[in-house]
Formats: structure tokens, C-alpha cells, sequence
């Protein structure tokens, strides 16, 4: 599905990436994890072609991205934002703007299909009632929800998040990541996030890739990925490595400083 | 979505009776007033009467010129809000019109004209135009990332350093240039070529026709350009075919009816508070609201103090200022962006 090759990139010949090789199987669940500035969010971005990598290809399908139309981009991988930042609209033109991919130039209303899948999108995502509110109005975890039905509206196959959980409460982290699972084992999408809490990416993802000043760290499935010199290693931090007592995946405990000091004496 | 088509047919309907209404409203108003009844006694006797030559020679061009400038200005300016997502853009504040204006104004100076022909005051203003927005353009961008506040602050400082040029052009120019300066300086629908006239209307509708097929474009750039590019726009392209249609429409209109402000930036606000951020609707309601409002404020400014004439640049400040504010004071405007 999705492969990167000995890929290098940067922002003004400053390299944030450096040697970043990894392939993403179909209907797989990858997690991007790693300390902050270690490059996740920069690595989404040379995915979905907004930053040009200095070294190195992206491929989908077997086919460089640089090479594929815009549009035809669009249709392959959608991508869901850490928020939403546009100009206030209702909910329902809001997933329809997903649909601007399958437009033609000169067709200036969305068909028929085009609402009927703007519908199922927002029915998939539990946010049909919603469709006649503005964006403005919805709570954030709404809000995220909505962002994942526009990307939906898309039809990827290929479905890229950013941290979607950021700033949401449990309720709501759990909610969305449920969702995107079930989209992952129903609809047989492909996901790729990058998420910052290690314990829902140990939940909920198969594989992880552990970025660390931009090169991989690591890369394996929960299991491999957690354990406690690593995390300590990259992250800096005291942890205490324990298990899920429910799904038995790894689950990382931080250890205050105080605490630490405690036990020292 | 058919409730969305309904509303919208009715809405662009009402914004053409308004329109047709202001036409009619001007072409009787002036000096020589003109009820409707004497006017189709005018028409039914033909040419040849001084009321005819006032309606066809003098009244007419105005109205068409100010429908294409009136349509050209706000047009212009939903496209460059729409793709800054900023309120605050327009021809005005981002330099294009001060650009247009030292170009125009070195053509006068030069007596390019009348060498090459009236057709050399468009071509100029657009190559004012379309320098400036190249120069905004490139030095507002850091890093491969547009800065909008940059882009904005040098936009206004351009604005200056092309008044003050034209200050230096005017004064080192001959008495006879230097009215035709002042005269294009202060803005006016008064022209006396058709060739032009025509030009701004071809201009101004092609203008539009190519904006719209871009609506959908324009909509994912209210998403902020990234996620633009996600829906597979291909960003710098539309980008950089926006901003020549941009140019083209405010240097093509600056060079025909001079400075005219406040009509990029009113219009393009007061129409959005009542149809949303869909420019499926806002491009083409900014057009005839535009056009509608530089008709009124031509009309206006050719009645108030008759037989004089004000300059139609004091009348959109004045009026469009003043209408803008109390919109604003009225309704909570959600201004889009960040």
C-alpha cells in the first residue's frame, strides 16, 4: 500500500528526516509515535505531498506520488487535521467539501451520489444530527468526528490522522479511536496516525514506528515496540513498564520526580 | 441541496431587479431629469435630439462602466479574501491598485498613449498591477509558507510608496498631464471611449467566468491551503491563475476609472454576512452587488451637487464605510480565517 524509500527531508537544508524507510501492508493500523519535534507530523506531510523530500520516494501502490495527479491523490488518501481552522460553514457542506476530488470542472452542484456518500459518511461517523449545525456551534469532540466523516467522503483507501485525539477528553479519545478501528476492520481502510499517548497507540494500533530525531527508532508491534529502555531511552523519562490487565498489551506508567527521589532515599 | 438551489435562484434573482432598478434609477437622475415617460418619447424620436445624445452618449457608457468596474472590483476582491482567507484583503489594501495607478500614471506622463494608442493605459495599469502582486507575493513568503501578516503590512506600505510616487510623478509633470492625472487620481466612470468601455465589460465577465471554475477550488482554500491541497487542488497552480486573474480585473479597472476603493472590501463582506462562505453564490452576488453599488454611488455622485460633480471614490469611502460598520455593529460577521 503505502512504502517509503531511504527518504530524507527538510526545511531549508536543515534535515528533520534522515533514512526513513518503512512499508505500510493493506488494511494495516500504524501508529507514529516519538517525542515532540522528532518529525511525526513532518513525516504526514511528505506522505500527502505537501513537502517535497529532499532524498528518497514515496510510493502508494507501487506508484511515486509526485507522479500522480492531485486529484487522483485525493482519492487514494485522505487526511484528517489536528483541527479545524477554516471559515464557519454547516456541518453538511462541510463534508461535502471531501467530495471536491470527484467534481468536474464544470459541474458546479454535487450529484445525487455525492450526498447520498456525504450522508453515509456522517452516519458512519454518528454525526447525522449534527448535519444542519455549524461548525462553529459543535463541541470539539464533535468536531473531530466531523473532520473524520469529510475525510471519509473522499472514499480512501488510505486514511492519515494527526494526533486525532489531541485535546479531547477519554470519552471522546476513546470514541474516535473505536471508530477508526471499526473503519479499519469494516470498511478495510488503511490507517496511518501519529498519535502522543503511548498507551491508546498500544491499545489500538497493530504496528507501531517509534521516530526519534528523525530516523526510525524502532519499528514492531506493541509488544516489540514499548518496553521500558526504550521508552526511557528516546523519551528521557522514568517509566514503569506494565500490562493492560483487560487486553494484556503493554502499558506505560510515568513515574514522578518526587516519587523517584522517595524511593531513592 | 435543492433548498440551497432555490435559495440561491431567488437570491441572485432579487440581486438582478435591484440591479435593473439602480440602471433605471440612474438613467433618468442627472442634471436634465428624465421621467420615464420622456424617455421612451426620446427613444421613439431617434437620434438626433440632445436628450438622446445625453442618455446613449453620456449616461449609458457610464452605467456599463460602472456594472463592469462596480462587478470587476468586488469580484476581485472575493477572490483574493477567498484565497488569503483574510477579510481584510482586497485590490486596495494588497497594493494592486496602487500599482495600477504609478503605471498608469507613468503612461500619462510619457505620453505612451499617444504614441501607441488609448489601448496602452489598460496594458500599463495591468503591468502595474500584476508587478505589484508579484512583489507582494514573493516577499510575504518565508519558507515556502505564505505569512499574512506580512503579506498585508506590505501590501499597505506598497499602497504608500505608490501614492507618493504618483505625488513625485505629478509633480514633475507638464500642466496639461497633470489634469488627467488628478482627474484619473480621485477616480471616475466618465469615459469617453467605447472601445474601453467594452473592453471592461468583456474583461469583467470573462473575469467572472473564469473565477467559476474555480468556485470549488476557492471553497477548499477557505480550509487553509494544506487541506486544500488534500482534496487535491493543485494549490500553487490555482494560486498563481487566481492572482492573474485578480490582477487583470483590478488593473483593467483602475486603468479605465481610476482609484475606486472600498468596493473590493465592502461588498464581498456584505454579501457573505447574507449567503455564507460558498462561493458558488458569493462570487456571483459580489458581482451584481457591486456592480449595483458603484451604479448607486455613480448616480449619486453625479446628482448631488449637479452640475458638478463629486468624485465617485468619495462616495463608495463615504457610503461604503458607514454601511459597513453599522452592518457590522448590527450582526456578529464571522470573518473567516484565523
Amino acid at each position: 500500500m503505502l512504502e517509503l524509500k531511504s527518504l530524507a527531508c527538510g526545511y531549508n537544508l536543515k534535515p528533520v528526516l534522515q533514512d526513513i524507510e518503512f512499508k505500510v501492508n493493506d488494511k494495516e493500523f500504524v501508529g507514529i509515535i516519538g517525542p515532540n519535534g522528532s518529525g511525526k507530523t513532518t513525516l504526514l506531510r511528505v506522505i500527502t505531498r505537501i513537502l517535497k523530500p529532499s532524498k528518497g520516494e514515496v510510493f502508494l501502490n507501487g506508484r511515486n506520488i509526485w507522479q500522480m495527479k492531485f486529484r487522483e491523490l485525493a482519492r487514494y488518501v485522505a487526511v484528517v487535521p489536528q483541527n479545524f481552522g477554516g471559515v464557519d460553514m454547516s456541518v453538511e457542506d462541510f463534508v461535502l467539501l471531501g467530495r471536491i476530488p470527484y467534481l468536474e470542472r464544470l459541474q458546479f452542484f454535487e450529484s445525487k451520489m455525492d450526498l447520498l456518500i456525504a450522508q453515509r459518511c456522517l452516519s458512519l461517523t454518528d454525526t447525522l444530527k449534527l448535519k444542519g449545525k455549524l461548525m462553529s456551534e459543535i463541541s470539539g469532540g464533535e468536531r473531530q468526528l466531523v473532520l473524520i466523516a469529510r475525510a471519509l467522503a473522499q472514499e480512501p483507501k488510505l486514511l492519515l490522522l494527526d494526533e486525532p485525539t489531541a485535546h479531547l477528553d477519554i470519552t471522546h479519545q476513546g470514541s474516535i479511536l473505536d471508530l477508526i478501528k471499526k473503519l479499519n476492520k469494516e470498511l478495510g481502510l488503511t490507517v496511518v496516525m501519529v498519535l502522543h499517548d503511548l498507551n491508546l497507540a498500544s491499545e489500538y494500533c497493530q504496528r507501531l514506528v517509534l521516530i526519534n530525531e528523525g530516523r526510525i527508532y524502532k519499528t514492531g508491534t506493541p509488544q516489540e515496540v514499548l518496553n521500558y529502555k526504550i521508552i526511557e531511552e528516546v523519551y528521557k523519562t522514568v517509566v514503569v513498564m506494565e500490562k493492560n490487565p483487560v487486553s494484556s498489551k503493554p502499558y506505560i506508567v510515568l513515574v514522578s520526580q518526587e516519587e523517584r527521589e522517595k524511593r531513592r532515599k | 441541496m435543492r433548498r440551497k438551489v432555490f435559495y440561491w435562484s431567488a437570491w441572485i434573482l432579487v440581486l438582478f431587479c435591484l440591479l435593473l432598478t439602480v440602471m433605471l434609477f440612474s438613467f433618468c437622475a442627472g442634471p436634465v431629469d428624465m421621467p420615464l415617460k420622456k424617455i421612451l418619447k426620446v427613444i421613439f424620436e431617434g437620434r438626433g435630439t440632445s436628450e438622446y445624445s445625453i442618455l446613449f452618449d453620456i449616461r449609458l457608457p457610464r452605467i456599463i462602466l460602472g456594472f463592469a468596474i462596480g462587478g470587476a472590483l468586488s469580484l476581485a476582491g472575493v477572490i483574493l479574501q477567498g484565497m488569503f482567507r483574510n477579510p481584510l484583503v482586497e485590490p486596495y489594501t494588497l497594493g494592486i491598485s496602487g500599482g495600477a495607478a504609478v503605471g498608469v500614471c507613468l503612461n500619462i506622463v510619457l505620453g505612451l498613449s499617444r504614441g501607441l494608442g488609448i489601448i496602452s493605459l489598460p496594458i500599463c495599469g495591468f503591468l502595474g498591477a500584476i508587478l505589484v502582486i508579484l512583489l507582494v507575493y514573493s516577499l510575504s513568503i518565508r519558507k515556502g509558507i505564505l505569512k499574512i501578516q506580512g503579506l498585508l503590512l506590505t501590501g499597505v506600505m506598497i499602497s504608500f510608496i505608490s501614492s507618493s510616487l504618483i505625488m513625485l510623478i505629478m509633480s514633475v509633470s507638464h500642466t496639461e498631464d497633470l489634469h488627467g492625472i488628478v482627474f484619473w487620481v480621485m477616480g471616475s466612470l466618465e469615459e469617453p471611449n467605447w472601445l474601453l468601455i467594452k473592453l471592461a465589460l468583456g474583461i469583467a465577465v470573462f473575469g467572472l467566468a473564469v473565477s467559476y471554475l474555480f468556485c470549488f477550488d476557492l471553497n477548499a482554500f477557505s480550509l487553509g491551503e494544506e487541506e486544500a491541497l488534500h482534496l487535491g487542488i493543485n494549490v500553487e497552480r490555482t494560486k498563481r491563475l487566481l492572482f492573474i486573474v485578480a490582477s487583470l480585473l483590478t488593473g483593467f479597472s483602475v486603468s479605465v476609472a481610476g482609484i475606486i476603493g472600498f468596493v473590493g472590501l465592502v461588498v464581498p463582506h456584505f454579501i457573505r454576512m447574507f449567503v455564507g462562505p460558498d462561493h458558488r453564490i458569493l462570487l456571483i452576488s459580489s458581482f451584481l452587488c457591486g456592480a449595483i453599488f458603484l451604479i448607486f454611488c455613480d448616480t449619486l455622485a453625479r446628482i448631488i451637487i449637479a452640475p458638478l460633480e463629486l468624485p465617485v471614490g468619495v462616495i463608495t469611502g463615504i457610503l461604503g464605510g458607514s454601511l459597513f460598520i453599522y452592518a457590522l455593529s448590527k450582526k456578529q460577521v464571522s470573518l473567516g480565517g484565523k
